[in-house]
């Protein structure tokens, strides 16, 4: 059965008629396994009203793009979109289908995997194709401490997430695009789920976090709010973004949005500078994919001296100042020198 | 109102950093690591509670885990539950995501009527997220993930409010249908050491294949569409080098490294 099936589908994801980054990074990692496999690349864009996207998919990388366009998409609601997908999948039979882990992505790739019998291996950090031409999908386990290789032997299509900004965006090429248009009026018929309301929030403080390039997070070893001061002045320095571990924020020092760990935000920035922070599991789980981490701790046995890149054992009051100073001055001469 | 809520015992996240692995099997070696329930199962219960208390009926929490795992889960009846199910069997081991919510909906079918399933919208261990959504799909009934707030409605309906990437969404949903909670929903009650003990003296469920009456070919490993080749500890990338003495020598230290590793901002 496995070998009616061909080629590599990327869910292009749409809200408000904004196409969302991570399909386009699916789509440049989609390029690599369809090269690999000889085959073909296709982008599944549902909406309604979006058919002007298809150029665009294609730019990045898309051979042919699969439109479901119709009223009843405008919307995300989840039987709708398995319906479009189930039904799509069955004709033209993809043998990857990938989604971004988006709030839709992980709402709406696990219901296709059941409706469909098949496996689905939720948040990988990377995806290749086995000499046997299977998918070989790695995902971290256990906060990062195992990584796993899953593999889909014998269902088709073989399903997978990826987060955002886990995989590059690739090129852009203009090329004319080739659409095919999907069966849209299983979407039409009555869904259980109604959609009231949708709200698009100013971004919250939390948000930028996530995206930040320089993140300095404080722990409860910073010791109090006005200590606190100290690792806002170093942010701000550095132009970058303030985290926090759950202590810290469950002293008031940093708001819930700024929480980073098991139960916060997961941060990918070039630099994580920690700060009084013990180094506990459930805030290391959310700087794993940092470039280079900098731990300040005065306890030369902290846990978090084992999972850094450089450590400075020392007070942070006596550090950061200094620290600040430095930035400061690197910055003036910079802008004396050009 | 009928609750079904849906938890899984995960290894206690405090000894995730030294997890066993077994150098011939590549398996995890998980005896002896206790056991605990993550924040959002308990938030899936106590949100189930909380609905329970207020308009009355019944909660029962349904779980798909090894017999050990039968000491964390009086944690579940010390909260309030009123009854709990441990669906346990040798031939549900190794099982995906699909397997797991296969027999998580045939026990929920088998319990009989219910209006409502609540999950946790991740597990801690894992995370995939994955088994809500799939469950609904086994009984063929809507589900709605990362729900932050969930408000009964007359005529068999709720209106949940659910996170999107970009803010929220509020929907209305026919029961019965799965739930699944995000963070943030509420603030799960604690047990008391008193509340454990009297749990203790309760009866806790076991079924397994046969109660079940599942078929043999979707459970566990066999009945898994997703295997793992392959687990291994990831190498430890990070260099640690650690900069001790006068405060001034290591901040210079630290900029020193932090330009040549690219990472300061321009």
């Amino acid at each position: 059965m496995a070998k009616d099936y061909r080629g590599v589908w990327v869910f292009a994801e749409q809200r408000k008629r904004r196409l969302q980054d991570v399909g386009l990074e699916l789509l440049g990692e989609g390029r690599k396994l369809a090269h690999k496999m000889d085959t073909e690349l296709g982008a599944i864009l549902i909406g309604y009203q979006v058919g002007a996207f298809a150029e665009e998919l294609t730019a990045y990388g898309a051979d042919k793009v699969y439109l479901a366009d119709s009223p009843a998409l405008e919307v995300y609601r989840n039987e709708p979109y398995t319906r479009v997908l189930e039904r799509a999948v069955m004709e033209h039979k993809p043998e990857i289908l990938l989604f971004g882990a988006t709030a839709t992505g992980t709402d709406l790739a696990p219901r296709l995997a059941a409706r469909l019998g098949t496996g689905l291996t939720a948040d990988c950090i990377q995806l290749d194709i086995d000499e046997q031409g299977r998918l070989l999908q790695t995902v971290p386990a256990f906060g990062g401490n195992l990584m796993a290789q899953v593999i889909c032997p014998k269902h088709r299509p073989q399903m997978a997430t990826v987060r955002p900004g886990v995989m590059g965006k690739p090129e852009r090429k203009a090329r004319r695009a080739v659409v095919q248009a999907l069966d849209t009026s299983v979407a039409e018929q009555g869904a259980a789920v109604r959609v009231l309301e949708t709200v698009v929030m100013p971004e919250e403080r939390g948000a930028a976090l996530e995206r930040a390039d320089v993140v300095v997070g404080g722990g409860w070893g910073v010791g109090g709010h006005q200590e606190w001061g100290l690792v806002v002045r170093l942010a701000n320095a550095l132009g970058g973004e303030v985290g926090a571990t759950r202590p810290a924020a469950d002293e008031g020092w940093a708001s819930e949005e700024q929480m980073i760990g098991q139960s916060g935000k997961v941060i990918r920035p070039q630099l994580y500078i920690a700060i009084g922070i013990s180094g506990a599991i459930q805030h290391m789980v959310g700087v794993q994919e940092a470039k280079i981490i900098v731990a300040i701790n005065n306890n030369p046995a902290a846990p978090i001296f084992k999972e850094i890149d450089i450590g400075l054992v020392a007070d942070f009051k006596d550090i950061v100042p200094r620290l600040i100073e430095e930035v400061e001055r690197r910055r003036a001469g910079e802008e004396a020198a050009g | 109102m009928k609750i079904v809520v849906c938890v899984k015992p995960i290894p206690d996240p405090s000894y995730w950093a030294r997890l066993p692995l077994d150098p011939k099997t590549h398996t995890l070696r998980r005896e002896g690591i206790p056991n605990v329930l993550g924040l959002l199962d308990k938030c899936a219960l106590e949100e189930a509670l909380r609905i329970r208390d207020s308009c009355g009926g019944k909660v029962t929490v349904v779980s798909m885990a090894p017999l050990s795992t039968l000491g964390t889960l009086y944690q579940t009846l010390a909260m309030g539950a009123d009854e709990v199910v441990l669906l346990s069997d040798r031939c549900f081991a190794g099982a995906d995501t699909l397997a797991t919510s296969y027999v998580l909906a045939t026990a929920i079918k088998k319990l009989g009527q219910y209006h409502l399933v609540l999950c946790g919208d991740k597990s801690l261990d894992v995370g995939t997220g994955q088994v809500a959504p799939q469950v609904a799909e086994f009984l063929a009934i809507p589900h709605v993930c990362h729900v932050l707030k969930i408000d009964l409605l007359d005529g068999g309906r709720v209106r949940v409010k659910a996170k999107t990437d970009d803010g929220h969404i509020i929907l209305e949903t026919d029961l019965p249908a799965v739930l699944a909670v995000h963070r943030g929903i509420n603030q799960p009650r604690l047990v008391s050491l008193m509340g454990l003990v009297a749990a203790r003296e309760r009866e806790i469920k076991v079924w397994g294949a046969s109660d079940l009456e599942v078929d043999p070919a979707r459970v566990g490993l066999v009945g898994s569409p997703t295997q793992v080749a392959q687990v291994f500890a990831p190498q430890r990338r990070r260099r640690g080098e650690l900069l001790q003495g006068e405060a001034e020598e290591m901040v210079r230290s630290l900029m020193a490294r932090l330009e040549q590793a690219g990472v300061m901002p321009t």
